[in-house]
């Protein structure tokens, strides 16, 4: 049974992680590199004079290194959170719901909102250079909410009363009610439009990134039991 | 019940893997998305932005 999680979610997990960050590099690195410009004081905002848009950026690829460093790390980022759709959906199929590539979607859909849209809407994702409160305090804030929106996001799909969807609506609420750590001051010298599309493309790329999760994962999920059963 | 059955169950529901796989899936999303170690912090950077982790 491990070996079958570990084989379906190393597949799963590293071909949309490859694809997440191919995607991450088109669209969102050329808005992380333009923000560098600001947050290294190349260019000013709110300064004497106009600051063009248009900047001559680093081109694409133009640092090897840096960008394989990113290839691998978002395969390992996506991997790792393949890993534990997979064994959720595991368990999920013991319970006698359906795990495939078309149920997938919907498992990517809810897992984007849990560990994406649910922390970020509070702490957007943030460009270089923006302000913020204590990153070990964020980090802390980041895990719990994003802990108490996948329990609400299954007991969504899982859990058939009003109750349920009741105590799912006050999870998903509760940390953006009590408030995440937030910076004392704002010091970024980011211009806002800069950091809105990052957050934006940043949300974009992650939604994709995720329904291709759930759906590789619950397709790989089904190969395996195949394979399994053929050398059985 | 005697171990095998017992063995059997538990394979059959496999609480057991999906445990070992959310434990080893946390600690790799932890490992790069998290730590803040400079080596792993300045290698895996751009992608904790991208990915909305909180990173500096």
């Amino acid at each position: 049974m491990f070996s079958r999680i570990l084989t379906s979610a190393l597949f799963a997990g590293a071909a949309a992680g490859l694809i997440a960050a191919l995607l991450q590099l088109v669209f969102v690195q050329p808005v992380l590199l333009h923000a560098e410009l600001y947050e290294s004081g190349e260019l000013v905002h709110f300064g004497g004079a106009a600051v063009t848009a248009h900047p001559e950026l680093p081109g694409m690829f133009s640092d090897l290194q840096r960008d394989a460093l990113s290839v691998i790390f978002t395969m390992l980022t996506y991997t790792g959170y393949t890993l534990i759709v997979v064994a959720l959906m595991s368990i999920a199929e013991g319970q006698g719901h359906k795990i495939d590539g078309r149920t997938g979607v919907l498992w990517g859909l809810a897992g984007f909102v849990a560990v994406h849209f649910a922390p970020g809407f509070t702490l957007a994702p943030e460009v270089p250079g923006v302000a913020a409160a204590d990153v070990f305090a964020r980090q802390i804030w980041w895990f719990a909410t994003v802990a108490t929106a996948a329990v609400a996001m299954w007991l969504i799909a899982f859990g058939s009363n009003l109750i349920s969807y009741v105590i799912a609506a006050v999870l998903l609420m509760a940390p953006h009610i009590i408030g995440a750590p937030e910076p004392e001051f704002f010091t970024g010298p980011v211009p806002t439009e800069i950091g809105a599309l990052f957050a934006a493309r940043a949300f974009g790329i992650g939604l994709a990134a995720w329904v291709l999760v759930g759906s590789f994962a619950g397709y790989f999920w089904q190969k395996e039991a195949k394979h399994t059963e053929a050398h059985a | 019940m005697t171990t095998q059955t017992l063995r059997a169950s538990a394979s059959r529901t496999g609480l057991i893997p999906a445990v070992f796989a959310v434990v080893l899936g946390l600690g790799i999303v932890t490992l790069a998305g998290h730590v803040q170690a400079s080596a792993l912090h300045d290698a895996a950077h751009d992608v904790r932005h991208a990915t909305g982790f909180p990173c500096h």
